[in-house]
């Protein structure tokens, strides 16, 4: 590789010269080597947003937002349908894994610190965080699917939420631990009951934390497609108020009209694509900022 | 002063009416506490018992069969896992012997060699590659890379092997559209290198300076402390993060169901299409019913063990060596 280099430098540098050559091509490559890779990842997320902001710019028009899909093959309409499906089953699922997951998060870090049910609760949430999401839209489907007759915004939306809750179960835990325990103790010493306590005293001490949690399962769940393939599936024109029957939604919308034959429905799923994507990395971005204010604290 | 004044009097005034504060309140919020931990033991048992009861049918039509066969015929309602199995474990282990070398790569060059200035930055970058959307991945796989994989690697290669022995036969693109099963392994390593790069970097920031310092202070080069002091101190951790990739890598459906190619055979070509199980189920479950709908299943319930079994591996190695 860039054998000729470190030898030359070698020579020139006295207190160089007595490390074998061996020695410093094994670390010039090591150094070379973990440099291109960290370029490699950066080069990579920048050619993603090139191309989606290359791509989804040119679809860009009021109409994205304001018209619902357009049938195969034919002209203009929008995505404004898909995105208020993906708002309603996001949101829908973040309002049902919130409390599960605050709550469960609450019982490991307070209750159950020293129990066994506990340890086991707190390893399968880890495993069930890594769980591949395909196998959760299968349980929903099997669960809501097929006994309701009708894919619907519902199971999405549970389907959602249980790609959620284990991100904030895992983050609420963590952040609730780090809260002192003498904090606890002097909240304990004014005669409040645990429930007090925990809701007034550590709760809120971790408030920070546990908002950061949230967002990053909101911003986990807002791009997942594979369990609303089987749950919400999609419709190419404004849904049900009630939610029954299939429900746009984002990322399902994406990837059949990605994979279609007409343009107009390729030129959508960039738009869509461009817009969920950067919604995301908002989101991601501003979860680090909490979590960064949390500690300055 | 005044203020201090209204605070005593409000205590006085309380302390009168003070009574012991209700235990109903306090049970009903460690009983909501316990319930909602269980509920995460009854979903993980839901996942489990929903799939096996779906994918009954075809457990006991086809048996073990099921497993080593490679037929998938809709028309004669004959199913097997072979191919879909191959095709996923083949293209998580591209994922890793891919993704792994990258990501200890940025590892070592964020805690080890990154300027100060840089390292937040840029560990931020990484990051965020974790939160791009499988579906995005699977466009850019599919618009962005494949088209230039073709261009620049199967032509070339396939012409360079064409007719020699064993290379010339998993190095041949048949038709090199790009798509197959090393373009999803390398999308995948792409997938998988945010989570083992930052879990590798977590575990080499734990390790004690003075070790780091000793190493370097009696002459040893940045390779030599990253071979043999911060690597065995990491090792188990490390091999943890890897475990955990490869979870990712073996569930992982949009972005490989865009780049596999979704054929339904077995290819000596790791150019050639295949499929993964998550992306047959993918493709075919809305359009399944009956058998194929549980042999779809099955295929999950199978997917459902392997994952699960490389998980709760990987969490084990990766908690014992927080805990020590």
């Amino acid at each position: 590789m860039d054998a000729s280099n470190p030898i030359a430098t070698a020579g020139r540098t006295p207190t160089a010269s007595r490390v074998r050559p061996g020695r410093r091509v094994a670390d010039r490559v090591l150094i070379l080597a973990s440099t291109i890779a960290t370029l490699l990842g950066i080069v990579v997320l920048g050619s993603i947003l090139l191309m989606l902001i290359v791509e989804g710019l040119k679809g860009f028009s009021p109409a994205l937002f304001t018209a619902p899909t357009p049938g195969p093959g034919s002209e203009g309409g929008g995505i404004a349908n898909a995105i208020l499906g993906s708002l309603i089953m996001t949101l829908l699922g973040i309002l049902i894994a919130t409390p599960i997951g605050l709550m469960a998060g609450t019982f490991l870090a307070e209750y159950g610190r020293t129990s066994k049910i506990a340890d086991v609760i707190r390893f399968l949430n880890d495993v069930l965080l890594s769980a591949p999401s395909i196998l959760i839209g299968l349980f929903v489907y099997t669960l809501m699917v097929r006994p309701m007759g009708t894919y619907s915004g519902w199971a999405g939306a549970v389907a959602l939420a249980i790609i959620a809750t284990p991100v904030i179960v895992r983050t609420t835990e963590d952040m609730l631990r780090l809260v002192p325990g003498p904090m606890r103790e002097a909240g304990a010493a004014l005669g409040a009951p645990r429930s007090l306590v925990i809701r007034a005293v550590t709760w809120r001490a971790a408030s920070a934390g546990i908002v950061t949690g949230i967002i990053l399962a909101l911003a986990r769940i807002a791009g997942e497609t594979a369990p609303l393939l089987f749950t919400a599936l999609n419709n190419n024109s404004w849904f049900n108020a009630n939610l029954l029957g299939g429900v746009p939604n984002l990322p399902v919308m994406i990837y059949q009209f990605a994979l279609s034959p007409y343009p107009n429905w390729q030129s959508l799923a960039w738009s869509g694509a461009l817009l969920i994507t950067v919604t995301i990395l908002a989101l991601s971005v501003v979860a680090r900022f909490v979590i960064k204010d949390q500690r300055a604290r | 002063m005044t203020a201090l004044t209204q605070t005593l009097t409000v205590a006085r005034e309380s302390s009168v009416a003070r009574t012991a504060p209700s235990k109903t309140g306090d049970r009903l919020f460690q009983g909501a506490a316990y319930a909602s931990a269980l509920l995460v033991l009854l979903v993980l048992a839901g996942i489990l018992g929903s799939i096996i009861y779906g994918a009954w049918p075809a457990f006991s039509e086809f048996g073990f069969g099921f497993v080593t066969s490679s037929a998938w015929n809709i028309g004669t309602e004959q199913f097997g896992a072979l191919p879909a199995i191959i095709g996923t474990v083949a293209a998580a282990l591209l994922a890793l012997l891919i993704g792994v070398p990258v990501s200890l790569g940025i590892a070592i060059y964020l805690t080890q060699l990154c300027p100060g200035w840089a390292r937040k930055p840029v560990a931020m970058t990484i990051e965020l590659l974790a939160s791009v959307p499988s579906i995005i991945y699977g466009m850019w796989g599919l618009f962005v890379f494949a088209p230039l994989f073709a261009r620049f690697v199967q032509v070339p290669v396939s012409n360079l092997v064409e007719g020699l022995p064993i290379v010339g036969t998993i190095l041949y693109a048949r038709i090199p559209s790009g798509v197959g099963v090393l373009t999803a392994g390398i999308i995948l390593a792409i997938m998988i290198v945010p989570f083992v790069a930052s879990i590798t970097r977590d575990m080499l920031d734990q390790i004690p300076t003075v070790l780091r310092e000793s190493a370097y202070g009696i002459g040893c080069t940045t390779w030599e402390v990253v071979r043999h002091v911060l690597v065995p101190q990491a090792s188990v951790s490390i091999i943890g993060a890897i475990m955990l990739g490869l979870g990712r890598a073996l569930g992982e459906t949009m972005a490989v169901t865009f780049v596999i190619g979704n054929a339904n055979r077995l290819s000596a070509s790791i150019f050639d299409p295949g499929s993964t199980i998550a992306s047959r189920i993918a493709n075919e479950f809305n359009e399944a019913d009956g058998l194929q709908l549980s042999s779809l299943m099955a295929l999950g319930c199978l997917l459902f063990i392997i994952t699960f079994f490389v998980l709760i591996i990987a969490r084990l190695l990766v908690r014992r060596t927080k805990v020590a």
